[in-house]
């Protein structure tokens, strides 16, 4: 009775349209969704909102520094590829959560055929794309926990308030291998490491390079040459702390989601792999339930990536 | 459901999509790189009104990205309209949720500057034979003999 009703429940809407008593006599679906859907739908919405309520306590924290750090400057590393490569890599792991998103529509479209090949088959590729989407982010918190020293209660990256040099511990002017003084502009990113830090093998690694100052010792001494605090000698600090924290909480949450995802995507392909939702003659609505929950999992995304790494 | 449409023309759609999403996102990025300064020598837009604009763009294109998914790949074309409003209308109360905590950020951000800036203030210490502590208004300049 529950298998048929989803199939003939747009025939039998149409009849005793303007009878209320029959709306009572069950069997009709309010939106012609069945109930699973509809609530997959609700439950999306609430998600939504959380996801929203952490992205705008990202916004309302990053409203309230004076700088906060930069997105190109912070995401820059590619694995077995030296160097500085600003947003390059989470345009690959854009990309593979876009494969999946498809293969996922190619799913549900062969379930609606009730062809069980094509939709083990597609949502392999899914749990595929899945997978690999893990083991990139894998790589990113790796990079910026064990290499880069970015914890939930320390950020090592900030962008200086004003123009300035940095300072040798005996008070003078520090300079560069070339003889320049090592001097950084307003707005330029930093990267800087509390005592202790191992930086050895770091992208940054390069005092050379405009921009990224490497300093690995803690009491190091800086002094402003322009703004309201120009001639002011101070301690050189890390960066806004609530980036770190805001940046594993978020994508920690949204990587969760696609954990669960992967499981719940493995658990319905077996089931799809031997049987159970050609039996029930539906058009493989619970490959469409759990597409739907995919394809949000992608939607969070294209803002997660927005807000961290495009703004 | 997608029984609205053949099966090429829901093939059609995957490769459409993928097409679309993946062409969005590699402008995207082409355009961050542009704006943050690392594509063209010279040319970067990190303040005013470039920067703004550039701003908007993203936001543009993530939110049509955001409109194909949910419209085309959730199917909420080919649902009943109820089901649509349903769950799209509720979203428009994070409009408010962006507007009010941006702006008490923002306060936030200034209250940060006015506590600095009393914490640095160098306190002249009285003259001796002043009086200390709290004055009665109206009183300043008397001394008790």
């Amino acid at each position: 009775m529950a298998d048929t009703s989803v199939t003939h429940a747009h025939e039998t809407h149409e009849h005793d349209h303007h009878d209320d008593a029959a709306l009572w006599e069950g069997g009709k679906e309010p939106f012609r969704a069945s109930y699973g859907k509809l609530m997959m739908w609700y439950f999306l919405l609430s998600d939504a909102f959380t996801f929203a309520g952490f992205l705008i306590a990202y916004g309302a924290l990053r409203f309230s520094m004076p700088t906060w750090p930069e997105a190109d400057f912070v995401f820059a590393s590619f694995p077995f590829w030296p160097g500085h490569h600003p947003l390059i890599f989470v345009t690959v792991m854009t990309f593979i959560l876009i494969a999946s998103s498809v293969t996922m529509v190619r799913a549900v479209q062969e379930g609606h055929r009730e062809n069980q090949k094509g939709v083990v088959f597609w949502m392999f590729l899914t749990v595929l794309g899945g997978a690999a989407f893990l083991g990139s982010q894998a790589y990113e918190w790796t990079t910026l926990i064990a290499t880069e020293n970015m914890t939930v209660s320390q950020n090592p990256f900030g962008r200086h308030v004003a123009d300035g040099v940095y300072l040798n511990p005996d008070g003078s002017e520090a300079k560069r291998e070339n003889g320049q003084p090592l001097s950084f502009e307003k707005g330029e990113s930093y990267i800087l490491h509390m005592h202790g830090a191992d930086i050895t093998g770091m992208a940054f690694h390069d005092t050379e390079k405009p921009g990224e100052a490497m300093l690995n010792h803690e009491g190091t001494k800086i002094k402003y040459t322009t703004g309201p605090d120009a001639g002011r000698v101070s301690e050189a600090s890390v960066g806004p702390k609530a980036f770190g924290a805001l940046f594993f909480f978020i994508t920690g949450f949204h990587g969760f989601h696609v954990f669960s995802g992967v499981l719940f995507l493995t658990i319905i392909m077996i089931n799809a792999a031997g049987g159970v939702y050609a039996a029930r003659r539906n058009g493989y609505e619970m490959v469409e339930k759990i597409g739907l929950y995919w394809h949000f999992v992608d939607l969070v995304w294209v803002f997660v990536f927005l807000v961290f790494y495009l703004l | 459901m997608a029984g609205h449409q053949s099966y090429e023309e829901q093939k059609a759609l995957v490769v459409k999509g993928l097409l679309l999403l993946g062409t969005i996102t590699i402008v995207e990025v082409i355009v961050a790189l542009i704006a943050k300064g690392h594509m063209i020598p010279g040319v970067k837009f990190t303040h005013g009104f470039g920067h703004y604009l550039y701003m908007l763009l993203m936001i543009g294109f993530s939110i049509y990205k955001a409109y194909f998914i949910i419209f085309f790949f959730m199917h909420m074309a080919y649902e009943v309209r109820g089901l649509a409003v349903s769950v799209l209308l509720p979203t428009t109360l994070l409009v408010w949720a962006i507007i009010a905590f941006f702006q008490e950020g923002s306060s936030w951000g200034a209250r940060r500057e006015l506590i600095k800036e009393k914490d640095e203030q160098i306190v002249k210490p009285a003259p001796a034979g002043q009086p200390q502590g709290y004055l009665i208004p109206g009183t300043a300049g008397q001394t008790k003999g």
